[in-house]
């Protein structure tokens, strides 16, 4: 899994590729977390990310967590059909935004 | 936080091949996840070693076996943690060593590894009918699950019990259909995609039966004629009690099928339906001294069974073995397993498969005041779950009526399905049983109230109610046992023609009959449970023992919804009519007086004529007055609603009551309106205007309302 940052005044893009499981979420984590600050919003490229697992999961919803407590979302892009469906049978998807790309992702917020 | 890092217990002590652990910590029970490791603990009572074996997922052979030391068990439990482990991916059991000496309990072989009786995920069955490897040395592997759901505002929703709506429902058989139009069809997930669908009917509450993970293919076989394969479908024999069905969930492939689940849950709460389970604590899926040894027969036999003298099995539950509930350990992990169902998945009530086991001594002998069954009731975390039991078992205890309640404790009303199907095909000297069964069955319950019974007509066991008027007899033949399982006793009655016709008079009656029976459920005191499909007239073509069927005998078929429209919107009727009238759902029994002065008092029985019931035994028409006055005991103004019924071939001409204070009465149902609605929308019921001659029609039924005349009447 690699992981890749960028920080705007309002916002932090994430762009993740490979697979989230439990050997790579703390990577993931340690990574995103520490620089949402007081941010409002957290965009995740998905577009390059294979597999989520139970723990790869967990990983977003304390981003989400995070930024809920600043007022703020989270927006996910790219998310392959599988993975909607997982976070749709495990009810992850309720917590966050979906957009098909980069562009509309922002266009929204 | 960091000097929470500091604690010396999130280091290790111990290295056996590289893997790095210390001693744990004896409670809770199970595996679980703690700073750095894993909490391994398990009880055993006549072991005398125990070794910790660990898998990654799907492996065939364990990446590591470590033996407990021995300063690591404290009494008789065996604790360890250990370090560095991806607990995504980690499978573990245990190796148990000590006597083999059945005749004495004990069968422990250290060659086999055993499942963790407090496992809370259970591998092996991850996707439904897979086919398993046989020759696997672990088959049924114990793993860890996040027990960290975000629930956020969600709890039980404690709906007073004589309120809810009780719908039983098989997993598996609800979406699995091809025509349900789920997605995630036969899963949680699919249940979750027809919650419109549950909101639509009205039911408030779902009963799941067995979700606890259980092997589909255990005693399966193929037919011996038609060569269609059979298996467990039903799922009454459980693996472990923790653990939730992986292959009830659409992700069960990928281990998420505890937060499948308990987004489920979360979803039928915020639409407000409670869930309970139906739980199976009687015995377990490892069967008598010829059955294999998946967990409980190899941690501690002696502990977790019911051994006779000689140590075999006790077989009250008519399937091998039988969970030694009273034992103070096993009574335990049952009280330790239904908080962790409360609490972590917000289960709003149980109902116990075959529960008179459940008050039963190590021995066999029925106890007077059951320790397991007192524990439930009093326990704080239970405090505001329902507690049902099926109040019978297969060993010939049989205490519906008199099963030890504490209180607490409801039952399924058994009297209360045969009496209602004897009245209503037409049986004598039955209007005195329907009078009971309408009023909550007082007579059996005289202290307990109307709760204390849940009202059904069919269920999971049996006739479906469309075979219930479909078939005199049960035609099981498909099962493979020549048609000798299942009850032969079930008080149906075909209607004139056994099974499917093109007679239309036939057809219609069954429908008739159906209305009846639906209507008479909803409009009874006490709580009514349906059961999948009845709402749209689901056939299993006779069956009526239908556990070993994955396939149209069980799956609902959503076609029958537009088939039987008229069945179907007549069942949200009378649905959505009980949810509407507070004195149908009385908690206390009726006194039979006018203690506050209305006029009348809070039920009085008719006849052909006012106050004048015939409960002679040739007599099939039954009425009967509720006082509005008198709903919730009192405590809030309903109309008065008046329900007649007829089970005999000939009509009647009704004198109804007559109703001071300006009030008139209004059709609601009538179940013998031929060739048109039988029903009338709530708030648009017809005015009666002949209420010296109303007809109730043959093998009828009809629900009236008396309140002031309708402003805007059909």
């Amino acid at each position: 899994m690699k992981v890749s940052v960028k920080e705007t005044e309002t916002a932090v893009i994430a762009s993740i590729e490979g697979s989230i499981d439990s050997k790579t979420a703390p990577d993931l984590q340690q990574s995103i977390l520490p620089v949402v600050n007081d941010r409002n919003l957290m965009v995740l490229d998905l577009t390059a990310v294979s597999f989520v697992s139970s723990a790869g999961l967990r990983v977003l919803l304390m981003v989400y967590r995070q930024l809920k407590s600043n007022n703020g979302k989270v927006v996910l892009v790219g998310v392959s059909e599988e993975i909607m469906d997982v976070m749709f049978m495990t009810g992850f998807i309720t917590f966050f935004e979906i957009a098909p790309t980069l562009k509309e992702a922002f266009a929204n917020n | 936080m960091a000097e929470l890092d500091l604690r010396i217990d999130y280091y290790p002590t111990h290295e056996h091949k590289g893997i790095k652990y210390r001693r744990g910590h004896v409670l809770p029970f199970g595996a679980t996840m703690v700073p750095n490791g894993v909490n391994f603990s398990v009880y055993s009572s006549a072991s005398t070693s125990c070794t910790l074996v660990m898998f990654e997922r799907g492996e065939a052979s364990p990446f590591a076996e470590i033996p407990f030391p021995d300063e690591f068990k404290i009494g008789n439990v065996y604790c360890m943690i250990v370090f560095d482990l991806d607990f995504e991916n980690l499978e573990y059991g245990y190796r148990m060593d000590g006597p083999y000496d059945p005749a004495n309990g004990h069968r422990f072989n250290k060659d086999t590894i055993l499942s963790d009786p407090y496992a809370k995920a259970i591998g092996g069955r991850d996707t439904w009918l897979a086919l398993p490897n046989k020759d696997e040395m672990y088959s049924f592997r114990s793993r860890l699950v996040f027990e960290d759901f975000d629930w956020e505002y969600d709890r039980p929703l404690q709906i007073p019990i004589e309120d809810l709506v009780i719908y039983e429902m098989h997993v598996r058989s609800f979406t699995m259909h091809p025509t349900s139009g789920a997605k995630y069809k036969g899963t949680f997930a699919g249940i979750r995609e027809k919650i419109p669908y549950l909101k639509e009917l009205g039911i408030n509450c779902i009963e799941l039966m067995p979700i606890y993970e259980f092997d589909e293919w255990e005693h399966s076989k193929l037919h011996p004629e038609t060569g269609e394969q059979l298996v467990n479908y039903w799922g009454y024999s459980t693996l472990n009690f923790f653990s939730p069905k992986a292959g009830y969930a659409a992700s069960g492939r990928l281990g998420m099928q505890v937060d499948e689940l308990k987004t489920l849950i979360k979803d039928l709460h915020s639409n407000g339906i409670e869930v309970f389970l139906d739980v199976v604590f009687n015995h377990t899926a490892e069967g008598d001294h010829r059955g294999p040894a998946i967990s409980f027969k190899g941690i501690d036999n002696k502990t977790y069974y019911m051994l006779t003298p000689e140590g075999y099995y006790f077989n009250f539950s008519g399937t091998g073995n039988t969970l030694n509930c009273n034992n103070p350990v096993v009574r335990n992990m049952v009280l330790d397993c239904l908080r962790y169902w409360a609490s972590e998945y917000h289960i709003d009530g149980f109902r116990f498969d075959l529960a008179a086991i459940l008050g039963r001594a190590p021995d066999g002998s029925p106890l007077n005041n059951p320790p397991l069954l007192e524990s439930l009731a009093f326990d704080p975390v239970l405090a505001n779950c329902k507690l049902i039991a099926e109040a019978w078992d297969a060993g010939g205890l049989y205490q519906v009526g008199n099963f030890p309640a504490y209180g607490r404790w409801a039952e399924w009303n058994g009297k209360y399905r045969d009496n209602v199907r004897k009245y209503l095909k037409g049986d004598a000297a039955m209007v005195g049983h329907l009078a009971q069964a309408i009023q909550g069955s007082p007579w059996m319950y005289p202290t307990r109230g109307t709760t204390a019974g849940i009202n059904f007509i069919t269920c999971h066991d049996g006739l479906t109610l469309y075979d219930l008027f479909a078939y005199n007899t049960k035609h099981n033949y498909a099962n493979g046992e020549d048609n000798n399982d299942g009850c032969s006793n079930n008080e149906s009655w075909n209607c004139g023609y056994e099974g499917e016709t093109v007679i239309e008079e036939v057809i219609a009656l069954r429908h008739r009959q159906m209305k009846n029976a639906l209507t008479i459920l909803l409009v009874s005191q006490g709580v009514p449970m349906i059961y999948m499909g009845d709402e749209m007239g689901r056939t299993q073509h006779g069956n009526n023992n239908a556990y070993c069927h994955d396939n149209d005998i069980n799956w609902l078929n959503w076609e029958l919804k537009n088939e039987n429209a008229d069945l179907f919107v007549f069942a949200k009727h009378v649905i959505a009519f009980r949810k509407a009238h507070p004195v149908l759902r009385n908690r206390n029994h009726f006194t039979h007086t006018d203690y506050m002065h209305t006029g009348f008092a809070d039920i009085t029985f008719h006849g052909v004529k006012p106050f004048q019931c015939d409960f002679s035994a040739d007599s099939r028409v039954f009425a009967c007055m509720l006082n509005g006055q008198y709903a919730k005991n009192g405590t809030c103004l309903d109309d008065y609603i008046y329900i007649a019924t007829n089970s005999s071939c000939e009509a009647f001409k009704l004198e109804l009551p007559l109703l001071s204070n300006g009030m008139c009465w209004h059709t609601s149902v009538n179940t013998g309106i031929v060739d048109a609605p039988c029903h009338f929308d709530i708030g648009n019921e017809p005015v009666i205007q002949n209420t010296v001659q109303y007809v109730l029609g043959p093998r009828s039924v009809i629900v009236l309302l008396g309140k002031l005349k309708n402003t805007n009447p059909l």
